[in-house]
């Protein structure tokens, strides 16, 4: 259930991967260098908002800011950890399925991205059954197909069956829009 | 409730109409999703949970134990015809069972495969029968100060001793517990990490993160490396066994079971060590190891398929038993309890006796059912197979939006959702792993309650911790999880 689900017909294991050249190496020290950083702003970012948590007067044992500074504190340990091991040389080098990996397909992020954007900005005003499916008739799109029309209506019939389901079986309202009023 | 009166009164439960309706349905859905590649028991549990307004407790849990039941066989079946792995257990599986389909025998590999998960998952569930009660006397001993000692153990063991690497895994395990720490503080009122954002005071639900980790981030992951291209089934073929096939899965079969099980028990989660091993004991007892790797070797099938099962069943000891997680789909669980407003640990086999005997009679019961479901039904799940990515990766996002925005109608929850998502995409790219950030976040804020408890009955003395004699032992055990992986290889390395 864990990033096992990888390309199709990638072979899991100690598959022998090509090994990457000097200056893909440097490029991917260079990335994990950058997810090290974050780590480390993470954990401070956990200490700051720990320390302006305000303390009451009244409690004597153990106060609601000492586990956030342990988390806190934790955390920028591991990130300091990190980046010492992507200044040292890096982990991603490392890894089969970096090594495999195809280019950035910026076709299909970018067709993904804007369906997750349709789904946020009609949501509220369309109701879930048109903003979902727009955002179906996108992600689609972004994996390839090239029906628009027939995943419209796949889409319409999948968020409209899911809507039905949970507002009359579970009587979950997740979110009528222009629909409200109508069933 | 000793062992016997338990089951016999479970089994009078589990088998009303209502309780066999909730089994089957989660079995069939538990088939469909680890047949799925893309999506796992613990997202479909996640999407699940809203149930729980509805449905009883017993009809939730028996649903969701057999979707969990459910997923380890339909894993096996993707594994085979598909040579890509359903879910994490079903990894070792494709080696062999891809190569026995590519020769023609992928119908006696996902038969060796279903009678290999039935037999591990009974003795399995058996093993939870019997153990269950035991454990429950031993743990009904352990005061707040073991409890949490416990916890941290856990912690370890699930970031830091499994995966690739323990900086990695704790660093995940940090970000569960961070995002667990978000909201109001049960004890003293106060807000936490909320960057003053009020929708943030309730805390970040473990759907939403679930969702985000499982569903968004993989799909965002597989745009970014998306190729196009079809994959190919494989037929399915005669799903019958030779003689010698029998005979040579027998062996695999039991000692899968009994090497997955006490695995699964042991707070170290995760199957992927478990059928590894088997993996490679069965390849070393083999009469025909040349046949691993090459035409693919029927025991390599029937060995990991049975230690993943029983490893399933072996989670649900500590998490019946002790409350405690030791996956991301037991943590999920876990939570449902909590929505239930039932406090999970050692008192839930005597305060819920009832429901909890009658899900573990309901796993028996699923077994049967899911060896029925999954071996003369294999031609409807291949046909499952053969749901193009586009359709189903545009469906799994139509659920994510509907187990998120669908339960609170917040569209600041859908942009955490979606932060989170971009989140778990760079963190599927940098191999950080995902069970511990929602078993952290699950977790640590038991963790929390249990430290300030036990500090509140030593007036604040820290030492109870290591003045204790279990709890000294359980964090000793948990120091040596951490270290003790690097001073092995250390003295590798010298040697």
């Amino acid at each position: 259930m864990t990033g096992t689900t990888g390309e199709p017909g990638t072979m899991p294991g100690p598959a022998d991967a090509p090994v990457p050249d000097a200056r893909m190496r440097a490029a991917l020290r260079r990335s994990d260098l950058v997810v090290g950083g974050l780590v480390l702003l993470l954990g401070l970012l956990c200490l700051w908002q720990a320390a302006i948590i305000p303390t009451t007067p009244l409690y004597a044992q153990v106060g609601p800011k000492f586990t956030p500074y342990l988390v806190g504190g934790m955390v920028c340990v591991v990130g300091a950890g990190l980046t010492l091991s992507a200044w040292r040389g890096g982990w991603s080098h490392t890894l089969p399925e970096v090594a495999e990996a195809p280019p950035t397909n910026w076709r299909a992020l970018g067709l993904l991205g804007a369906g997750l954007v349709a789904n946020l900005a009609l949501i509220d005003t369309l109701g879930f059954v048109f903003a979902a499916t727009a955002q179906f008739v996108l992600v689609a799109a972004a994996f390839g197909s090239r029906h628009p029309l027939r995943d419209f209506g796949i889409g319409l019939a999948v968020t409209f069956g899911a809507y039905l389901a949970f507002d009359k079986l579970l009587g979950v309202n997740i979110g009528a829009g222009i629909l409200e009023g109508i069933l | 409730m000793d062992a016997w009166s338990g089951l016999a009164f479970g089994f009078g439960n589990a088998l009303t109409i209502t309780n066999l309706g909730w089994a089957l349905l989660g079995c069939f859905l538990g088939t469909a999703i680890g047949v799925l590649p893309g999506i796992g028991p613990a997202l479909t549990i996640a999407l699940l949970l809203p149930i729980t307004f509805q449905v009883s407790a017993t009809g939730a849990f028996i649903l969701f134990c057999g979707v969990f039941y459910g997923a380890m066989y339909g894993g096996s079946t993707t594994s085979i015809l598909l040579n890509t792995p359903g879910e994490s257990g079903s990894i070792i599986t494709a080696l062999e069972g891809a190569k026995m389909a590519r020769n023609g025998r992928a119908g006696p590999a996902l038969v060796t495969a279903a009678v290999g998960s039935f037999i591990a998952g009974t003795i399995g569930t058996l093993g939870l029968s019997f153990l269950g009660p035991i454990v429950v006397e031993l743990a009904l001993k352990l005061g707040p100060a073991e409890y949490f000692s416990l916890m941290v153990l856990c912690f370890v063991t699930v970031s830091a001793v499994l995966g690739g690497s323990a900086l990695r895994g704790l660093a995940s395990l940090g970000l569960g517990l961070l995002i667990g720490l978000v909201g109001i503080d049960l004890q003293t009122g106060q807000p936490r990490l909320t960057f003053g954002i009020p929708e943030l005071l309730d805390g970040i639900d473990v759907v939403l993160v679930a969702v985000a980790l499982f569903a968004v981030g993989e799909t965002l992951y597989l745009a970014w490396r998306h190729m196009e291209g079809k994959q190919e089934v494989r037929e399915v073929g005669r799903l019958m066994m030779t003689k010698e096939d029998w005979k040579r899965s027998t062996g695999p079969w039991f000692r899968g079971a009994l090497l997955g099980f006490p695995f699964g028990v042991m707070p170290a989660g995760g199957t992927e060590m478990p059928t590894m091993l088997s993996y490679y004991a069965e390849r070393k007892l083999s009469k025909h190891p040349e046949e691993f790797g090459t035409t693919g070797a029927i025991e390599g099938v029937a060995g990991p398929e049975a230690a993943n099962n029983a490893a399933a069943a072996g989670v649900l000891v500590p998490m019946l038993t002790l409350g405690l997680p030791t996956s991301a789909t037991a943590a999920i669980m876990l939570s449902a309890f909590q929505s239930y407003g039932i406090q999970p640990g050692p008192l839930l086999f005597t305060s819920q006796g009832e429901l909890v005997w009658t899900l573990i009679a309901s796993l028996y019961i699923a077994n049967i059912m899911l060896v029925v479901l999954n071996l003369p039904l294999v031609g409807l799940w291949a046909r499952i197979l053969k749901i193009p990515t586009p359709q189903l990766y545009a469906g799994i996002l139509v659920f994510a939006t509907i187990g998120t925005y669908g339960i609170s109608n917040s569209v600041v929850d859908l942009m955490l959702l979606y932060g989170i998502g971009i989140i778990a995409m760079f963190m599927r790219r940098f191999e950080f792993p995902q069970a511990p950030v929602v078993i952290g976040m699950i977790l640590g804020p038991m963790a929390e309650q249990a430290m300030r408890q036990a500090l509140t009955i030593s007036q604040g003395d820290w030492t109870t911790f290591v003045t204790r004699p279990v709890s000294l032992s359980i964090l000793l055990l948990a120091l040596l999880g951490l270290v003790g992986p690097r001073l092995w290889a250390l003295a590798a390395r010298r040697s």
